[in-house]
């Protein structure tokens, strides 16, 4: 399903040196025209529709358009990413709507403290089993 | 033909910067973020600098990018010996156990890391049905470090709130790296948007001494020198092709932007391979390519032709499955229920059904019996969203599908199907590099180590996985986890070899002229036509794509013959992906996105070569419901209960076959 860009609300993530859905599609696809200063996917065939530039646009200027080869027009899958969870607004075809709310961390973005509390290595185990932070489970 | 160099005559040369470390990592994904995590610890105390390379942004890089319902390997209340049995029976028979269980002993960890860094994990509430990730914290449940107790979808399988799976992930092996740096004083020790094209090797003849290449966003080619690497990268993908060729060729299973380049990254550098014959077709919805792990195992819903008939016990199909490959048939694993499955359709039995009307009926029933009406209506909108959930972590496309149908779960069958195959190491298949085990485990013979824990037959190269062979079934946890294990053994090397120094073979201005070869013969040529797109002296990319995703499925064993190969088509498939080969010293672009994908589909050519040539020396269907030797299609254990082990060289294009003892160590 690639993703799209809707004219009206992009604004090039105005002055910075890239935009955020180039910064984040894992494949490269997004580019900026520079004269339009409008991002656009430059290769949809070669969409996983991860949907990781429609969940980073600050604008909420980027949606998906189901693949032509199988999808049927109609519906849409639209993601409202937030600090702890995600919303999921899903309208079938047929008009039927469906909205999940699901947890996406327990913790606030970048609280994460990689060896707090966790004990100093050993230099005697480096070549035995077992972590930094301790031995391997035996049984 | 005549051999295209690159004088930097027509396009312009590139800055070219030269970075130094001790460690590098390559790739960002799971078994990379696993990788820094523990190695910048080790690394700190003794002063080593940590390097990680990335070709996306490290957030939402590798295989885990859209995020994931599951964590597929858990150990947890289970015994790691069965692990080991289950991997084997599902990878017929022919696996390293000492790597699976090095691999089985160390797994929990990381997944309790990664709760403890965030990540929600599902639990069982009191009456025994699933609490998200916030549920449960609601209700007081422990986490999984101190016995909280996770919902299984399987036996292995736990379910997770995953949508950030990687982002939480990615945090602490950046946080990781920012330490190293700190320790250090490196300036840069975290790159994104670089893509690295090859292995330089050492003036020793040994060692890789350098890993090359260029920044995706600027002019500017990297040459990562390191005393040892870690080639942490993904499979191949988009190598056969696609049963979806127009726009949905993007809509593939496994990530599209895996390209196999730590396969081709191994390979130039003389790593030796192993079971790259090996293959994944995985069984999915039909189209979307959604999971149908949860519906199976968690719903308990069954998969069964038009008719309603459970193909696995058609007493035709089962027989002859057993006369062919024996008791590995019995087992039902993956391959087999895929070749039963394979059977039906071609009878024309199809479409093939995942019933998940009954499934949800019957669930809808035992919550209302158990919990009366309210509450059970009240379970059954739950159990509703964790269908959905299913699908929105981790193949958001196949609820958009699902939702363009008009398909929704309680109401409508869907149509399941086996895609085009996959070249992986981590997931339920095991192609990939040959590796030193840890050498502890008891029964382990002397060819499966040789010194250093994830060391490829290349001193100092590491690898950590999908690129590491002969060992499935580790998923995201075991990939962090192996991450993890390579970096304490690349440590260990490191120390052991201070003295090392290494010397790159090729000067920065040959690494320069081949990166921006590419470049060069666009430039040169471009104005000859009218249209660049259409040119006699180069090729560009989408074209060696569509060529070499011809070949892999015309001669293969793609889904263009239902999988079927044989001598003779391997040896014609293998002329034309010679020719293709060649025809790549002619690659253009006209751009640093297309520069991209020209070594991405490269590096997809040698990944594809390497598997043709193992299912040539392989004289036997191992694998049914993957692929099938026509002219040999059954299971040969006489002859090839064994490791089938490859060395390519790249400096005279050859290739070394030969067979490696397998071993079984657990009963």
């Amino acid at each position: 399903m690639p993703s799209f860009v809707i004219t009206e609300k992009c604004d090039g993530c105005k002055a910075q040196d890239k935009t955020a859905c180039q910064y984040i599609c894992p494949h490269d696809l997004m580019a900026l025209d520079r004269e339009k200063m409008k991002a656009y996917n430059q290769e949809p065939e070669q969409c996983w529709e991860c949907f990781n530039c429609v969940k980073i646009c600050p604008q909420q200027a980027i949606e998906v358009r189901g693949y032509s080869d199988f999808v049927p027009l109609g519906s849409s899958t639209i993601p409202l990413r937030g600090t702890d969870s995600i919303m999921w607004t899903i309208k079938f075809r047929n008009g039927v709507l469906k909205r999940f709310k699901f947890p996406i961390r327990t913790t606030t973005e970048g609280s994460v403290d990689p060896y707090a509390g966790k004990p100093a290595p050993d230099f005697a185990t480096l070549k035995q089993p077992g972590f930094f932070n301790g031995p391997a489970r035996t049984e | 033909m005549e051999k295209e160099t690159c004088t930097f005559s027509y396009c312009k040369r590139p800055e070219v910067t030269e970075v130094e470390c001790d460690l590098l990592i390559m790739g960002g994904g799971m078994a990379g973020c696993g990788a820094a995590y523990e190695a910048c610890r080790w690394a700190n105390e003794k002063g080593l600098k940590v390097v990680m390379v990335d070709k996306a942004a490290t957030d939402r890089s590798g295989a885990v990018a859209m995020g994931l319902s599951a964590i597929n390997t858990y150990i947890g209340e289970n015994k790691v010996e069965d692990y080991v049995k289950y991997v084997r029976n599902d990878l017929m028979g022919i696996i390293r156990e000492d790597l699976v269980f090095d691999l089985g002993r160390h797994v929990d960890d990381s997944v309790q890391l990664f709760e403890e860094w965030g990540l929600p994990i599902w639990k069982k509430g009191d009456d025994g049905f699933s609490l998200d990730g916030f549920q449960a914290a609601e209700a007081g449940k422990k986490s999984l470090k101190d016995g909280g107790m996770p919902v299984r979808s399987g036996k292995w399988q736990i379910m997770i709130n995953g949508e950030s799976y990687k982002v939480i992930v990615a945090e602490a092996a950046k946080k990781a790296l920012q330490t190293n740096r700190e320790k250090t004083g490196m300036e840069q020790n975290h790159f994104e948007r670089v893509f690295i094209v090859k292995a330089v090797k050492d003036t020793n003849g040994k060692n890789v001494a350098a890993a090359i290449g260029f920044s995706t966003r600027e002019n500017k080619i990297y040459s990562f020198k390191a005393k040892a690497m870690i080639c942490a990268t993904a499979g191949a993908v988009n190598c056969f092709r696609p049963r979806s060729v127009g726009e949905g060729m993007g809509r593939t299973w496994y990530p599209v932007f895996s390209a196999g380049s730590g396969y081709a990254f191994g390979m130039q550098a003389g790593a030796e391979l192993t079971l790259m014959e090996n293959r994944f077709v995985p069984a999915r919805f039909k189209d979307g390519y959604g999971p149908v792990g949860a519906w199976f195992l968690f719903f308990k819903a069954k998969a069964t032709d038009s008719f309603g008939n459970d193909y696995c016990a058609d007493k035709e199909y089962f027989d002859d499955a057993v006369a062919r490959y024996g008791d590995y048939a019995k087992g039902l694993g993956t391959a087999i229920r895929n070749h039963l499955m394979m059977r039906a359709m071609k009878d024309g039995r199809g479409p093939i059904l995942m019933q998940t009307p009954a499934a949800m009926k019957a669930l809808g029933t035992a919550f209302k019996e158990k919990l009366g009406d309210k509450e059970g209506a009240k379970k059954m909108k739950h159990l509703e969203a964790e269908a959905w959930e299913d699908f929105l972590d981790m193949a958001i496309g196949q609820a958009s599908l699902w939702a363009a149908r008009n398909i929704e779960p309680d109401k409508s069958v869907s149509e399941i199907m086996p895609t085009e195959p996959y070249l992986l190491g981590s997931h339920a298949g095991c192609a990939g590099f040959w590796v030193s085990g840890p050498g502890d485990i008891a029964g382990t013979p002397e060819h499966y180590s040789w010194g250093y824990n994830r060391m490829s037959t290349v001193p100092g190269l590491f690898m950590a996985g999908d690129v590491v062979g002969a060992s499935g079934h580790k998923f995201s946890s075991g990939s962090h986890a192996e991450g993890r294990q390579a970096a304490k053994g690349a440590i260990a090397y490191i120390l052991d070899n201070a003295g090392y120094k290494p010397a790159p073979k090729m000067s920065l201005d040959e690494i320069a002229a081949e990166l921006y070869l590419p470049f060069e013969i666009y430039e040169k040529h471009k104005t000859y036509t009218t249209e660049p797109g259409v040119n006699p002296n180069y090729i560009g990319p989408k074209a060696l794509q569509a060529r070499l995703m011809k070949i892999s499925d015309e001669y293969f064993g793609g889904v263009a013959t239902w999988y079927m190969t044989s001598k003779t088509m391997l040896e014609e498939g293998l002329k034309q992906l010679e020719m293709l080969k060649e025809d790549a010293g002619k690659m253009a672009a006209s751009n640093l996105h297309d520069l991209l994908r020209c070594f991405e589909n490269y590096h997809r050519i040698l990944s594809v070569e390497a598997h043709a040539r193992h299912m040539l020396f392989r004289e036997e269907s191992r694998y049914p419901g993957y692929y099938y030797r026509g002219d040999y299609n059954k299971i040969d254990d006489a002859n090839w209960k064994c490791f089938t082990n490859s060395t390519y060289n790249a400096e005279n294009n050859t290739w070394e076959l030969k067979k490696v003892p397998y071993v079984q160590m657990f009963k």
